[in-house]
């Protein structure tokens, strides 16, 4: 196998690897960008994983398992923001709180539904998402460099890759171009003087964390019922906090998080191809350093050595009206 | 006139609504239980009996409780200077590596007590170590404490994963953790304790390490309320700028901070590493961790409450192991979601009843 052959299928991974780590950050990205850190992503993702596993399992829809997870997501984002925004609690306490009781109810209800130690069943092939086997692939895949790369990176993948993707300049649009975008980045940074302006803080970080559930439903969704065919117990293993670093990674910013995404995606598939492998004159490398790297270039960043990475200047701050 | 100002009496503040919050998240529980087909107070009995109703149960229970001591008391020294430690289950993981080394390279020549001492220092200062770099990037650089600390969760992960599984590991085994420690770098079972009571203490590891936890709860108090640095620490997490203002050295007290939170969880590990199995495990904080956040909450951050919590979620562990065993569509998870629940009442929500518990003490009439 030529090296050419290897980056393409190192690439085609890095791609699949990356998806469920770009809806959860740019979930994270409307919530924060609205001032309310969400420590919860990794919850979500497993209610909304699943939530749709179940679903496609019983009616062999994954359309219907795709809504299951949204809804599900949805819910666990707006219990974060009765604690956070109507309780004023902290937040990332109610995060880390929303974590735990997604790890553990997603693993009871499982094991009480199904009986196989908090897996779901297997979904059958109809209620998955496959791959899309967009056209021309086999048409251009004798062609030099470009027809490799056309027809297994860009195509061959499920349709929530490709909407993963369009959700990128989507988000990007409603945060930058539309009334409701401006609001929502100025309620993170000065929520007094959108409230002065007489515009409801509480009702837009809530629907900022309705966006935020809608989003996170798709990465759930994504890891048990397009990547894998069942819900298995603590599945998004730490991928909501990996998400997180890209986030900040990215400094709150719709595009460069595709890029972060797709960075800490590949790191993660070039893991995976070195495992056992070794480097002349290195010897064999260790996994642990690549799984390691997407927090310890995270930290540096936070560090302020490369660039410096602003938070919204109210997150995490509840919004108290009265004096 | 606003609830929110109302200043409610210590008891109501400390007792009444922690109570209340608990008992919330403990009624959402047992709604799961009846949802799943189970009835709710049959496994409360299952439980608490499975945690306290044998000498070898209690022992369990209070190894647990040890754990989620030393856990407790790291996240509530950060919070009282105003800083949320999520590192503990890193710090902890590290804290394995420095009793460990101490151990296994103490064990052939003296007995436990002597080792004892170092493996507290070293375990301590590994788990300090851990905790530096996010408190340097807190104090200088302004990174968000929790963040960094969540990274470094993984980062330790990684890092203790390929220790293990590259250089501590036992050669020619598969399992990547070292070798037994001899009875020198063992911590003794507290039979006693146990037999003091009448029960027999049997398989359960409840260790010495349970002492240390003891001992630094009264430590942890003298720090918070009864030194100059304790004084300045809870300064600092009311108000940074006044705390500034008054001449309080913000990087050095989030650092000194920080590296004592740092130092309790990585204590931890002499409870599973020195006093249970005797060597070091991949993985073997198993979450104390996180549980050490829900503890604190709980315990209202004092000593005395975290001694109470952290012999709580003892016994929900304990208990909910013997749960699982008895009922069998409780799987042994539940522990976690209840957990969870009681991080959500008694911390995110904690002030969600306040409004009501207000109106309901004036209007007793002792309000005013």
């Amino acid at each position: 196998m030529d090296y050419f052959d290897i980056l393409i299928s190192i690439l085609g991974s890095a791609i699949r690897l990356s998806i469920p780590l770009l809806f959860t950050a740019l979930a994270g990205l409307f919530s924060e960008r609205a001032g309310i850190f969400d420590i919860g992503l990794e919850g979500k993702m497993l209610a909304s994983a699943f939530a749709a596993a179940c679903v496609a399992h019983l009616t062999a829809d994954p359309w219907l398992g795709l809504l299951a997870g949204i809804l599900v997501s949805i819910a666990v984002s707006l219990i974060h923001g009765f604690a956070s925004i109507t309780n004023r609690g902290n937040q990332i306490v109610s995060g880390v709180a929303l974590n735990f009781v997604a790890a553990g109810l997603t693993v009871v209800l499982g094991q009480a539904w199904f009986g196989q130690g908090g897996r779901t069943p297997q979904v059958p092939t109809e209620g998955r998402f496959s791959s899309i086997i967009l056209p021309g692939a086999d048409a251009v895949r004798g062609v030099p460099f470009i027809g490799p790369l056309y027809a297994n990176v860009i195509s061959g993948n499920n349709i929530l890759t490709y909407i993963a993707f369009l959700m990128v300049p989507l988000s990007w649009w409603v945060l930058y171009r539309t009334r409701f975008g401006l609001r929502l980045r100025a309620v993170g940074e000065n929520p007094g003087a959108v409230d002065t302006a007489g515009i409801s803080v509480t009702w837009l970080r809530y629907r900022a964390l309705i966006v935020t559930g809608f989003l996170a439903g798709f990465a759930g969704t994504y890891l048990s019922i397009a990547q894998s065919a069942a819900f298995i117990s603590n599945m998004s293993a730490g991928k909501g906090y990996i998400a997180l670093a890209a986030l900040i990674f990215a400094k709150w910013k719709p595009v460069p998080v595709m890029f972060a995404c797709l960075l800490f995606g590949f790191l993660d598939a070039f893991a995976n191809f070195m495992q056992g492998k070794s480097v002349p004159l290195i010897g064999e490398v260790p996994v642990q350093i690549f799984q390691a790297l997407p927090y310890i270039l995270t930290c540096i960043l936070l560090a302020g050595f490369i660039g410096i990475a602003r938070p919204p200047k109210a997150g995490g701050v509840p919004y108290t009206k009265e004096r | 006139m606003s609830t929110a100002s109302v200043q409610l009496p210590g008891w109501i503040n400390y007792c009444v609504i922690p109570l209340i919050n608990l008992v919330l998240a403990f009624f959402f529980s047992g709604l799961v239980v009846w949802a799943i087909g189970e009835n709710p107070f049959e496994a409360l009995q299952l439980l608490l009996v499975g945690a306290l109703g044998r000498g070898e149960g209690i022992g369990f229970t209070l190894f647990y409780t040890t754990s989620f001591i030393f856990t407790g008391l790291s996240v509530a020294v950060a919070i009282h200077a105003g800083l949320f430690n999520i590192g503990s289950e890193g710090q902890a993981y590290l804290g394995g590596l420095g009793a460990a080394l101490v151990a296994l390279s103490l064990d052939r020549y003296v007995p436990w007590y002597v080792t004892m001492p170092f493996a507290v220092i070293g375990s301590a200062l590994f788990g300090a170590a851990c905790a530096a770099i996010p408190a340097w990037l807190q104090a200088k650089r302004g990174s968000h404490i929790v963040i960094t600390t969540i990274m470094f969760n993984f980062i330790t992960s990684s890092l203790m994963n390929y220790l293990l599984v590259h250089l501590l590991i036992v050669p020619g085994k598969m399992a990547p953790e070292t070798r037994t420690f001899l009875p020198g770098g063992q911590l003794p079972k507290l039979d006693w304790l146990i037999a003091l009571f009448g029960g027999k203490l049997g398989a359960a590891p409840l260790n010495f390490s349970f002492l240390i936890a003891l001992v630094m709860c009264f430590l942890v108090w003298v720090l918070v309320w009864r030194t100059k640095l304790g004084y300045e620490m809870r300064t600092l997490g009311v108000s940074p700028s006044a705390a500034v203002y008054a001449g309080i050295p913000y990087a050095r007290i989030v650092m000194i901070a920080m590296l004592i939170s740092g130092g309790l969880a990585g204590m931890m590990a002499l409870n599973p590493v020195m006093g249970a199995s005797g060597r070091l495990q991949i993985e073997f904080v198993g979450g104390a961790g996180f549980v050490g956040i829900a503890v604190s909450l709980m315990g209202r951050n004092h000593p005395a409450g975290i001694v109470l919590s952290a012999l709580l979620f003892g016994i929900l562990y304990q208990g909910g192991a013997e749960l699982s065993f008895d009922m069998p569509s409780i799987t042994r998870d539940m522990i976690v979601v209840i957990q969870g629940l009681v991080i959500l009442f008694a911390g995110a929500l904690e002030y969600m009843l306040r409004p009501a518990i207000v109106r309901l003490y004036q209007q007793v009439g002792g309000g005013r």
